[in-house]
């Protein structure tokens, strides 16, 4: 760990909270894709940083390079601060290739923390998922898929805002799935948003 | 009896409260009561564990004077505003007025204590704040829920940083004969909202039956108001020597305290199952979130101060 990341997670700390909430899975070195809900800048932060410690290095966020590798120091903090890995998201290259990167850090043995949706939402809950975790999850079937849902990060730190809003934000970590032999990607797509949007917490009942 | 001389005694005596509280928590542990009722054990101890911290962060605070005093009622103010917001359903459109309320009012309100500039700091977020918040929320245009959005934001903020940070204002308010003792008043108002929260709970397991208002809280009842109130109102006139009142005076501002303690409880309560939650967060073990403790201090704080300023102020 080095001196960026504690000082970029402990300022999350301060201003989120970042709990993590392990619901339907425990924190555990196996070989792991964590996918959530995407509604601003400091998801990758939260997930990243409210995992134990000891898991961090091996576990790189993915982000896009249009935004965090822009200047250089966005691509400081991605690459030192976030241990992430940044990929073309322009959609210039041929299918699958973005994907590439993202193979390269599967093969080493080390976790992934994605976001489906491929772009920041402003709801709720996620809107439809994109392809690459389908063809992930068929060529890596021995990697567990940890559905996140990041709860308050839309309210906290919203598209278009300068700066984020004190607001309690956690990460609550589901129970694995898994692509089943005969599923087709758009079932697999909708049942693993599903998941997602699962563990979205309901309100109690105001009485 | 100087300054030093009164806090050590103080802070001796709540020294001797926490041990035998720690004491009777042991013995309790060993006995049949822990196989009985492990959870009050559990929670009782948390709350002995957590008075403890704040004691020690008072004490250092005490030590290192007015500006760190200022600086931890400002954090506590911060905690609980994030608190607050966040079992508040915003939106992400209210961003801006978030960022105002968190990083502007909260700051400015507690610098204007530091610098003892009462005119500004008690119009501060009443009046300036009230109104910013209404034109940005304008501004945005968004027609949705504005009146309960802008009422929201403006409710935390007054409860959360103008109403709490009443309690360091104590330390700026000049009183004839009283200079450089300030900070025995801000001990004397915790201490009874303090006492006046565990004797209520205390009276209230022990013989309460008639609930106040059931639909609201269903721990809190008459038995406890008044057993533990009164409790609490005779340690605040036990505490006549540290301040500049009177022993029948002391009596009078401690019940005061009390009961805006209470109803500043039971207000919150109704505030926060309004929002559909049973505890503010999970900040301080056993005790809930941060507002769950300063509740009671959010209530008694700006109203003490205003008696002390309107009677004794010089």
């Amino acid at each position: 760990m080095n001196l960026l990341s504690e000082a970029l997670i402990g300022a999350m700390k301060l201003l989120v909270g970042g709990y993590a909430r392990w619901i339907g899975a425990l924190p555990s070195a196996r070989q792991r894709i964590y996918f959530a809900n995407h509604g601003s800048h400091l998801d990758t932060l939260v997930i990243w940083g409210s995992l134990p410690r000891a898991l961090r290095p091996t576990t790189h966020p993915v982000a896009g390079a249009d935004y965090w590798g822009k200047t250089p120091l966005r691509r400081r903090i991605a690459g030192k601060g976030l241990n992430a890995l940044l990929i073309d998201r322009s959609g210039s290259g041929k299918p699958g290739e973005a994907l590439e990167g993202l193979r390269v850090v599967l093969r080493q043995g080390d976790s992934l923390i994605i976001f489906p949706e491929g772009t920041r939402g402003k709801e709720l809950l996620p809107g439809p998922f994109k392809s690459g975790i389908y063809f992930l999850a068929k060529e890596f079937p021995e990697v567990e898929l940890v559905p996140v849902y990041l709860e308050n990060l839309s309210r906290a730190f919203p598209k278009g805002a300068w700066v984020p809003a004190p607001i309690t934000c956690s990460a609550r970590f589901g129970k694995p799935i898994a692509v089943g032999p005969e599923e087709s990607k758009e079932d697999f797509l909708a049942r693993a948003r599903q998941a997602v949007v699962d563990l979205a917490p309901v309100p109690e009942a105001a009485s | 009896m100087s300054l030093y001389e009164k806090m050590a005694w103080l802070f001796g005596g709540v020294g001797v409260v926490l041990v035998v509280a720690s004491l009777v928590a042991y013995r309790l542990s060993r006995s049949k009561f822990a196989e009985r009722q492990p959870e009050t054990l559990d929670n009782l101890k948390q709350r002995i564990k957590a008075w403890w911290v704040m004691v020690a962060v008072f004490a250092v605070c005490f030590t290192l004077g007015k500006g760190a005093t200022i600086v931890l009622f400002a954090f506590t103010s911060f905690f609980a505003l994030r608190e607050f917001i966040s079992l508040t359903p915003t939106r992400p459109s209210d961003n801006a007025a978030l960022v105002l309320g968190f990083y502007i009012l909260l700051p400015l309100q507690y610098w204007l204590i530091y610098t003892d500039w009462y005119g500004f700091f008690s119009v501060l977020i009443p009046v300036y704040g009230f109104l910013t918040l209404g034109i940005m929320a304008a501004l945005k245009g968004e027609t949705i829920d504005f009146l309960p959005r802008i009422a929201r934001v403006q409710w935390g903020l007054m409860l959360a940083v103008y109403c709490i940070s009443h309690a360091p204002a104590l330390l700026t308010l000049p009183i004839a004969g009283y200079e450089g003792q300030n900070f025995l008043l801000l001990f004397f108002l915790i201490t009874v909202v303090q006492a006046s929260d565990v004797l209520q709970y205390v009276f209230g397991k022990m013989y309460g039956h008639r609930k106040v208002a059931p639909n609201v809280s269903p721990s809190k009842t008459w038995e406890g108001l008044i057993g533990g109130g009164l409790a609490a109102a005779l340690v605040g006139t036990g505490l006549w020597w540290i301040t500049p009142f009177e022993w029948w005076q002391a009596w009078l501002m401690s019940v005061l305290i009390v009961a805006l303690g209470f109803f500043g409880g039971l207000t919150l309560s109704a505030v926060k199952r309004s929002l559909g939650a049973k505890d503010w967060g999970v900040a301080i073990q056993g005790h809930g979130g941060v507002l769950d403790r300063m509740d009671s201090v959010s209530f008694a704080a700006p109203v003490f101060f205003h008696a002390t300023r309107y009677f004794f102020g010089s």
